[in-house]
């Protein structure tokens, strides 16, 4: 029981309920996602009740007729993201590299501050660019590849410039300003002795980061999957460049569709019941698939940061001149 | 190993060595090119088509030229008021709860609540506005655009508060304490106060990034070319007008587009370059 310094004993009660009070405000957040998923479900069961599993293997999508197969939209998003990450990994990795390990001091925060700036950047003023600016100059690539290429599967189509190529491409760029941080905060929670050691062992310096990189694959892991999440929801940029074409196509030129863009794109015309549940079985699939890239993404992240030793923080300065 | 097989091999180490330090070097060039770009194109287009016009006139017919998007600046200004009248008392108290109680089993589980709701895609958050402010109403409104932004807010302001009471010394908390506040107290008029300004900015912040926000309006808030400041009724804002006119086929309003992309990207701009130089002096002024 708290105790004033006069003695007098305070209101016993003003803890418990300050903790029960903030507790339950707490308890809202938690309350949202869980209604979050209590709706989706909720408005998506015509659709799941009568299409059942086929609907994610089936490739129609025909409002008209009620027909409704989401393969193409599963595979667009997976499909993009997938790219966008071969693209932006390497980058971001790079990024974190060289931020942590590499930078003077005085340049670190301000090139810190530039790459964050691009998550800043609002979604719809990447698809802005995209479509006037990235589309015509991917068109201007596609027109130009050479005729061999065009026969494989990969960049076969007309030269559109909007396509998966474009979507992918901004999606990298939206993607790395978000694994490059998380990278380089794991990075830092890597100890300096492990690098130390390395040295000491007479390695180069690409040699010592290596060994950092390795002492913190797992949450340099997380950090890619964070970066999974960000581009499987991405909507706005992706559904201004990729064309919004259900198909299923490795081409990397071929307009496709992506789970998030279908849903801009269609929510506000969809007149019945099972057009509209259908859509909104998307977005359930979309909120389970990110939720548990999300959480998986979180757990690895938090492995690597909490077994990070706390003495390292402040590293030992070996005195030069002993 | 022979001595030049061995310093032929360190030759190689070296290069190797020098070489990645160059990729990763390159790596931050890679990134900011595309950053360069798009903000050099945005200013380019967006820049000559801002006028006074822009910011004070309505909408043209489609057909005439001119006209500006009065509504859709006001339309977003509320929205993100009603996103931050949802959003600030909720982040704000899950925030303290979390730094307050940090041993309760609860606060993990909020915290990955929250995590989790910051993962969760734009769009999905705008169809679980649709289901609970929309469905009910049979109309699109105002209203449901501030939830489906408030949402969004919630646990980016749950973050910031957490951050930002982190970095209050634990001396001022113990004053109050060892002076018989309880705990309510002391977070009212201690721990908070002192925390204030960077919350603050920290909700500033997160208005500017909910601002730039596109796919949760698109059916909850919708859309509204005329002006309306009416809470129940569908309302324009400055990322929707954008998608109207840049997916448009007229000339003219993609210049206003691009004018719109100015305006968001400005208001981004100086709220991180603000919330960036109170975080430093508020981590100057508590850790010297």
């Amino acid at each position: 029981m708290a105790q004033s310094p006069t003695g007098r004993r305070q209101a016993g009660w003003a803890d418990p309920l300050f903790r029960v009070g903030t507790g339950a405000v707490a308890v809202l957040v938690i309350a949202v996602v869980l209604g979050i998923l209590a709706v989706l479900v909720n408005d998506s069961m015509l659709s799941v009740r009568k299409f059942g599993l086929s609907f994610w293997r089936t490739r129609v999508w025909d409002p008209v007729a009620g027909d409704f197969g989401a393969l193409p939209f599963i595979w667009g998003t997976l499909y993009s993201s997938v790219l966008a990450l071969l693209v932006a990994m390497p980058v971001a990795l790079g990024i974190a590299i060289f931020l942590s390990e590499l930078c003077p001091r005085w340049l670190r925060q301000p090139l810190a501050f530039l790459t964050e700036l691009l998550a800043a950047i609002p979604s719809i003023v990447y698809g802005l660019w995209g479509i006037f600016v990235l589309a015509p100059a991917v068109r201007t690539l596609q027109v130009h590849t050479p005729d061999a290429l065009r026969r494989t599967p990969f960049f076969s189509g007309p030269p559109l410039g909007v396509g998966m190529l474009a979507a992918a491409l901004i999606l990298a760029v939206m993607v790395i300003p978000f694994t490059a941080t998380v990278a380089r905060e794991i990075l830092k929670a890597v100890p300096v002795s492990q690098r130390e050691a390395a040295y000491a062992l007479g390695a180069t310096r690409w040699e010592a980061i290596r060994l950092a990189v390795h002492y913190g694959r797992i949450g340099i892991l997380g950090a890619v999957m964070l970066g999974f999440g960000r581009a499987l929801g991405e909507t706005m940029a992706v559904t201004m460049v990729i064309g919004n074409n259900p198909q299923v196509a490795l081409s990397l030129f071929a307009p496709q569709h992506t789970m998030a863009a279908v849903i801009a794109n269609e929510f506000t015309e969809a007149a019945d019941a099972l057009y509209l549940n259908a859509l909104v079985e998307i977005g359930l699939v979309l909120f389970l698939i990110t939720v548990i890239i999300n959480g998986l993404s979180r757990f690895l992240i938090w492995r690597m940061v909490r077994v990070r030793p706390t003495r390292v923080v402040a590293p030992v300065k070996v005195p030069l001149a002993a | 190993m022979p001595p030049d097989a061995f310093a032929r091999r360190y030759r190689v180490r070296k290069l190797t060595s020098g070489l990645m330090t160059f990729l990763c070097a390159l790596s931050v060039v890679v990134a900011l090119i595309p950053l360069a770009f798009i903000l050099f194109f945005v200013l380019r287009q967006g820049v000559p088509a801002l006028n006074w016009a822009f910011f004070t006139e309505m909408p043209k017919p489609v057909g005439e030229t001119g006209g500006g998007m009065a509504n859709a600046i006001v339309g977003t200004g509320i929205l993100i008021g009603l996103a931050a009248l949802v959003a600030v008392p909720i982040g704000v108290t899950c925030g303290v709860y979390i730094t307050e109680f940090k041993t309760s089993r609860l606060s993990p589980a909020v915290r990955f609540a929250a995590d989790i709701l910051n993962g969760v895609p734009s769009i999905v958050i705008g169809v679980f506005a649709y289901a609970i402010a929309v469905l009910p109403f049979k109309r699109f409104s105002a209203l449901a655009g501030g939830v489906a932004l408030g949402v969004m807010m919630i646990p980016i302001i749950v973050r910031t508060t957490e951050e930002l009471l982190a970095l209050v010394p634990s001396s001022l908390r113990e004053g109050a304490l060892a002076l018989g506040a309880t705990r309510a107290r002391a977070v009212a008029t201690v721990i908070l106060p002192a925390a204030l300004p960077g919350i603050v900015t920290g909700v500033l912040v997160a208005l500017a990034r909910v601002a730039g926000e596109t796919a949760p309006l698109l059916f909850t808030a919708f859309n509204n070319r005329f002006f309306s400041t009416s809470l129940d009724q569908p309302i324009g804002s400055l990322t929707v007008q954008i998608f109207t006119y840049a997916i448009s086929p007229y000339e003219d309003w993609h210049r206003q587009a691009w004018a719109g992309a100015t305006v968001l990207i400005a208001a981004v701009l100086l709220f991180s370059l603000l919330a960036r130089a109170v975080t430093r002096r508020l981590e100057r002024m508590h850790h010297g």
